[in-house]
């Protein structure tokens, strides 16, 4: 394996990771403090067990998204140090807004971890929502960043100089809010889907029913608004896209020759050398009319530009497709949940319900991985969007590809452990977590 | 502005040296705690550390984020030529930072539990070893960009024996400063007198390695002593770490431990005083004589602005905060 490639493989899996760490500890506490309210309102046990069982998966998920994320601002350096010693002063902003809000996360866990029946009440659960609030200004403002790199702005680039540098325009750069929300719905999606997959298939093993099903009802109204939330961000994001990255755009869609009235396709495989697109089932004048609103608009075609200034066209289209496939399946069940809500109850104690939210555990993930591929790949070959290459930003160190085994087995291992301490959280269930549980028994734990 | 970065810069080095550092040093000396008093020490130790222990590592990551921004040249310097023990140093961060959180969030408490520990002894071993080294690399004119070859770029630019000593003087000061800050945690006279032999153990322990660390830099041709003793400061610095160790032996052998903690943390800042007074502003001192400095070494003007700023609102936010959750617990535990 060539360096280059290897460094690039060794920063996708980590920021691969990363995002999945970080996005269930930005989601998790909302879904904790939602818990934590409802037990403060009612007084009910359930939800006070329920909320210190999540708020366990929280500090398990912080504790790895906070080591993960120090050592991707590593790695940064360790491999694109040309790219960072360019682009760290303009586009760093965010990282230091991020720095406080990442702090003020960690003292906000804190408190709330060690703080059960020892402040106000009121100040302690303030505490679980900052942890949330701060979680997702974090996010935020990392997006913020990587939305930089597809949109660069806040300097101007004059014989291979950054000149007149402005840190806070590069931070609003126009990728930052189209970006930002929708990875912050693909977040909340994300989450919801697999918190109530773990809770449905409880119930479904008929364990702590009530319990569960609290827990369920909770994890499904937060998978909800992403659900519906998502097409709507995703469509901001891909006007936006279209309007600054043809060629990505292009990808996304295998879409070859310039047109107008240009057809959405689905699926197919396509053939970057013949220039066209096999088995594919396409809607005609359905993207014209996606990107600008107007069934005859014009969109530009991949082979409008050099060659090789074109992304791998295979990875980005099957990404985008996998993608949409996971979001329109999300937000049928969504749409069968809410139906089931509102005009059939009884529905909602059914197994087929249970299992479908089951088996649709990893979607939100699946399909977030795939945005964010679709968002990095379809970068290629920038590191800065037309300013400059990937390889010319990579570390001249030789032997990356030990470093990229390296971390895939401390990425793997690390997984692997976190799966084994959830389902060791959620075994714990009955002792520890639901007080209506003949073997519910607080007291064998100090915290 | 820039001389507010600097600041911060500096103030987040020592805090992650104090505070990160004592809570690596809470594992290393736990691992060298007989097996008799290791559940006492580390039931303390967890005292101590736990509701904060995410915050404390935080201030390495602000230390990056201010080099990467606001001084990217060290920073890409750095982890081009350092790469390796970079990446070692990582995986002591890794390793720690989860095996504590599965140490502690683990739901059932099985012989799970020594793996974590065994994890967690290693990793705090691990960790402050090479972040000595790396800082030893700095200013030990091992790096050199001209050098040829693998070896010389990439090896030799951290490998040698005053880059091994500082790691051992790093150890030395995180187990010194994790057992005073431990003393005032113990609940009765067997605890602290417990903790009085472990902090008088760990002060051999920095004196000795401490003298190592002159003794490789004199064999290396590194003037380390001159850097140390040729400036009032560094004199004075000195001299004030060596007054707060005698304070603290009294402090101990009298039973009054209030000022301890706020005593070590000076020794240590003094330390560092000493250690890099001599070069400032130069940060990196390269094997064929150009150096990097904080000063002209630096990001664009409107870039460090936006960044002091930052940093100065940040601080608002987080000081008191902060300041308020260290108090609220030490306060709870009485």
């Amino acid at each position: 394996m060539d360096d280059f490639l290897a460094a690039r493989a060794q920063m996708a899996m980590s920021l691969g990771f990363h995002i999945i760490f970080s996005c269930v500890g930005m989601v998790m506490p909302f879904l904790m403090a939602f818990a934590h309210w409802k037990y403060l309102k009612t007084n009910n046990e359930i939800y006070k067990g329920l909320t210190k069982a999540w708020s366990k998966g929280v500090a398990i998920l912080f504790a790895t998204g906070a080591v993960s994320g120090t050592m991707l601002s590593f790695e940064l350096g360790l491999l694109w140090p040309q790219f960072m010693k360019h682009a760290g002063p303009i586009f760093g902003m965010p990282f230091s807004l991020e720095g406080t809000a990442f702090f003020i996360e960690a003292i906000a866990i804190g408190f709330f971890l060690y703080g059960w029946d020892r402040f106000n009440k009121w100040f302690h659960w303030f505490c679980g929502f900052l942890v949330g609030v701060s979680g997702l200004a974090s996010g935020i403002l990392v997006v913020a960043a990587n939305a930089w790199m597809n949109s660069p702005a806040g300097f101007d680039y004059v014989n291979g100089q950054y000149l007149n540098i402005d840190p806070i325009k590069a931070m609003f750069n126009d990728a930052w809010f189209p970006q930002a929300l929708h990875m912050t719905v693909a977040a909340f999606c994300a989450t919801g889907f697999a918190v109530a997959g773990v809770h449905a298939y409880m119930i479904l093993r008929k364990k702590n029913i009530e319990f569960h099903t609290k827990a369920f009802k909770i994890a499904a109204g937060f998978a909800l608004i992403g659900a519906f939330g998502a097409p709507l961000s995703g469509d901001i994001a891909a006007k936006s896209v279209a309007e600054r990255q043809h060629i990505k755009l292009a990808a996304m869609e295998a879409h070859f020759k310039t047109e107008k009235g240009a057809a959405f396709v689905i699926g197919g495989i396509p053939d970057e050398d013949k220039g066209e697109i096999k088995y594919a089932i396409k809607i005609p004048k359905v993207l014209s009319f996606l990107v600008s609103n107007d069934f005859n608009a014009e969109v530009k075609g991949l082979n409008d530009f050099p060659r090789d200034e074109w992304p791998p066209v295979m990875v980005v289209h099957f990404a985008f497709q996998i993608m949409i496939f996971f979001g329109v399946i999300m937000i049928i069940i969504g749409m069968i949940y809410l139906f089931a809500v509102f005009f059939k109850k009884e529905w909602l104690k059914k197994n087929w319900l249970l299992k479908t939210f089951l088996v649709a555990t990893p979607f939100g993930y699946i399909a977030l991985e795939a945005g964010w591929t679709v968002t990095e790949v379809g970068r290629q070959p920038w590191i800065i969007y037309g300013i400059m290459r990937t390889v010319d930003a990579v570390t001249p160190m030789p032997g990356i590809q030990y470093s990229f085994y390296f971390f895939t087995a401390v990425f793997v291992s690390l997984s692997f452990v976190i799966i084994f301490l959830l389902t060791r959280q959620i075994k714990m269930v009955p002792k520890l977590y639901d007080p209506t549980d003949p073997q519910f028994n607080d007291k064998q734990k100090k915290l | 502005m820039i001389y507010v970065v600097i600041g911060f810069l500096w103030l987040s080095i020592c805090l992650y040296v104090i505070l990160g550092g004592a809570d690596f040093g809470a594992g290393i000396v736990e691992l060298f705690t007989r097996k008799k008093n290791r559940s006492k020490t580390k039931v303390l130790m967890y005292e101590s550390i736990a509701p904060v222990w995410e915050a404390n590592h935080m201030w390495l990551i602000i230390a990056i984020v201010i080099l990467f921004i606001g001084f990217p040249e060290i920073y890409t310097t750095l982890s081009t030529y350092l790469h390796i023990p970079l990446v070692l140093m990582l995986i002591g961060i890794i390793a720690r930072g989860t095996a504590f959180t599965f140490r502690h969030y683990d739901a059932v408490k099985d012989d799970w539990q020594s793996v974590y520990t065994q994890i967690f002894y290693f990793s705090s071993l691990l960790t402050p070893f090479f972040l000595g080294l790396i800082a030893a690399a700095t200013i030990s004119h091992s790096i050199n960009p001209d050098a040829k070859g693998f070896l010389d770029l990439y090896i030799f630019s951290w490998l040698n024996w005053f880059g091994v000593a500082v790691g051992f003087f790093t150890i030395a000061i995180c187990a010194y400063l994790a057992s005073i800050f431990a003393l005032r945690e113990t609940a009765d006279r067997m605890e602290l007198s417990l903790m009085i032999r472990k902090s008088k153990q760990t002060m051999v322990f920095v004196v000795v390695t401490g003298a190592l660390v002159f003794l490789t830099a004199y064999l290396s041709d590194i003037p380390l002593v001159m850097w140390v003793f040729s400036k009032p400061l560094g004199i004075m610095a000195t001299v004030f770490a060596t007054i707060c160790l005698i304070l603290i032996l009294r402090a101990m052998s009298r039973r009054k431990l209030l000022p301890v903690r706020a005593l070590a943390g000076f020794q240590i800042i003094m330390i560092l005083v000493a250690a890099t007074y001599q070069h400032n502003p130069n940060i990196i001192l390269f094997g064929n004589g150009q150096h990097l400095s904080l000063l002209e070494h630096v990001a664009a003007p409107k870039t460090i602005s936006a960044l002091g700023w930052a940093l100065m609102l940040g601080s608002v936010f987080i000081l008191p905060f902060l300041f308020y959750l260290m108090a609220s617990f030490s306060k709870l535990r009485k």
